[in-house]
């Protein structure tokens, strides 16, 4: 019985983990290489074929590349600013991280309130006295006000989570470090770059693996700021399954956002990788 | 000409003029968080034909109407009594299976423990929302479509990684001492668990079931492909996002905030402590 305990406790998180994680992702290959039964690549030259594959595949790209470096380099100031500081700390955290609670689909209405036409962006605007009518900033002739609105909604919204993994990491850096280089006379910012940031690592690695995967899974925050005008991957992904009523190409462009989950996060693993007996 | 260059600045004119660049980014960083949703309560709590006017105020009328408004809006309290149910079922669903597989990691060591382990964090690399794609044709086979506790299931899966991991780290911070202690005494495995070590944990359990709570309350796409007539409230705002006027949807965003910041406020004590460890 002894022996069989750790197993017993393990069993149903395991069994759920079969039933609702492997078995859905074999089904969800199986439906994406076949249609009527058959075998066949249809659904993806169906998916790649549709004029909006290329734009709704590049507009998730730029997004990541844009969104994710902005995130890391302002979760590393708050942290380096929270970590500095000696009080207020849990006051400031907890205004940080409470963006860390708020859905995407909120922040996309949040932005939302401040991007559509009587928003307050052109009442600020109009204060101002820089428009004197509100100027549509959402719709279709100018697309790249609604990705830059998008780009605003996700760093708001999801810096927080890196921040708190990096604020987690850095308080697992012993202060001996830090005070050895400070010895040795090290500025500040010789500290951060040769101390601090190569020890946080497996923090770094995981923030960004998190990151990087949810920005693949943007959706809510996009139809929120620009509907169907925008279209990135998950959007498309609904679009197929829903309004167009075709499971396999829907499961062709989830299979286009797992592979480039999956890719990213081995790069991310091998370029920041921590040999295990550097490990703190 | 060597009295023409100006005098170096002395080091405490230095550091005052940093320490007010300090507090100047920590204000703006504050300012960055906190007004966007200071916009959207201004909204939710001012009169729809203020909503929709222009220019705005900064400053809420509090006129009750827009949030009245979305309260008798066809489907509104349905929705939200339905994103209540799944929540209530993600958090037992997840806690439930997760806590005792974190209890079997931190106690013992067995053959599989490690691959376990690996897997549980490997499901991270999976954007699994996607899940909802292949399961709402399992779903549909075995009655469980747009049901609550289908989508339960699925919301149980994207939070149970975190309760598992979670709740391995909690145990592990408890010393087997104490239930060794117990044991010596006189305590079964089971007793002891129950008397020593489940009041230790309780606030770290409760905490991660404040998170379940919260992943399932925020989640959107699964909700919006699972279910058509029992709708949570994500799904309810965002498939009449291009219908509804805008009173409702500022009104619905601050819904979904709203219980999203008392949570976070409420668990403020372990987010770093469960993200820190977790996520190693």
């Amino acid at each position: 019985m002894p022996r069989a305990l750790p197993y017993l406790l393990l069993l149903p998180a395991s069994l759920f983990l079969l039933v609702f994680f492997f078995y859905p992702f074999g089904l969800v290959i199986v439906e994406s290489l076949t249609r009527g039964g058959e075998w066949t690549t249809e659904n993806f030259s169906r998916m790649t074929g549709h004029w909006k594959f290329s734009s709704a595949f590049w507009n998730t790209i730029w997004l990541t590349a844009i969104v994710v470096p902005v995130q890391l380099v302002m979760a590393l100031v708050m942290a380096s600013v929270v970590q500095k500081l000696k009080t207020g700390r849990s006051g400031l955290l907890y205004i940080f991280a409470i963006p860390l609670g708020i859905s995407d689909l909120a922040a996309g209405l949040i932005w939302l309130a401040i991007f559509e036409q009587s928003g307050f962006l052109n009442s600020i605007l109009h204060a101002m006295g820089v428009v004197d009518q509100p100027r549509l900033f959402l719709g279709y002739q100018s697309i790249w006000v609604i990705f830059l609105a998008v780009c605003l909604a996700e760093i708001w919204r999801a810096t927080a989570i890196m921040m708190v993994i990096i604020v987690a990491g850095m308080g697992l850096i012993p202060k001996e470090y830090n005070e050895a280089a400070e010895v040795f006379g090290a500025t500040r910012w010789q500290r951060f770059i040769k101390v601090t940031l190569p020890l946080l690592r497996p923090s770094l690695q995981t923030a960004l693996i998190l990151r990087i995967l949810m920005a693949f899974e943007v959706f809510a925050v996009v139809v929120a700021l620009g509907g169907t005008t925008l279209p990135v991957l998950m959007g498309e992904t609904f679009q197929w399954q829903f309004q167009l009523q075709d499971r396999g190409v829907a499961a062709a462009y989830a299979m286009v956002i797992l592979g480039l989950s999956v890719a990213f996060s081995l790069v991310v693993l091998r370029l920041l990788h921590v040999p295990k007996g550097a490990r703190i | 000409m060597s009295d023409v260059t100006p005098p170096a600045p002395r080091p405490e004119e230095v550091g005052r003029a940093g320490r007010f660049l300090f507090w100047a980014g920590i204000g703006l960083l504050v300012l960055w968080v906190l007004v966007p949703i200071w916009f959207l309560f201004v909204n939710a709590l001012s009169a729809p034909s203020e909503v929709t006017s222009f220019p705005k105020r900064l400053w809420p009328s509090f006129d009750m109407a827009s949030l009245q408004f979305f309260w008798n809006f066809q489907g509104v309290t349905r929705a939200l009594w339905n994103s209540v149910k799944v929540a209530v079922l993600t958090m037992i669903l997840s806690i439930g299976m997760g806590a005792p597989a974190g209890y079997a990691l931190s106690r013992f060591d067995f053959p599989g423990k490690e691959f376990f382990r690996v897997l549980v964090i490997m499901t991270r690399a999976f954007p699994l929302p996607l899940l909802a794609l292949p399961l709402a044709v399992m779903f549909i086979r075995t009655g469980l479509d747009d049901t609550v506790l289908g989508l339960a299931l699925v919301h149980a899966m994207l939070a149970l990684p975190f309760a598992v991991l979670i709740t391995y780290s909690l145990f592990s911070g408890i010393p087997v001492e104490l239930e060794e202690a117990a044991w010596t005494l006189g305590c079964t495995r089971f007793q002891a668990f129950v008397k020593v070590v489940l009041p230790l944990a309780l606030p770290g359990i409760a905490a991660s079931a404040v998170f379940a709570f919260v992943i399932s309350w925020n989640e959107v796409f699964a909700a919006a492909v699972l279910t058509i007539e029992n709708r949570t409230l994500t799904a309810f705002l965002l498939q009449s996002l291009n219908v509804s006027p805008l009173p409702l949807k500022f009104a619905g965003g601050a819904a979904l905030v709203l219980p999203a910041l008392i949570f976070i406020f409420a668990v403020r004590k372990y987010l770093f402590a469960m993200w820190g460890i977790a996520n190693r």
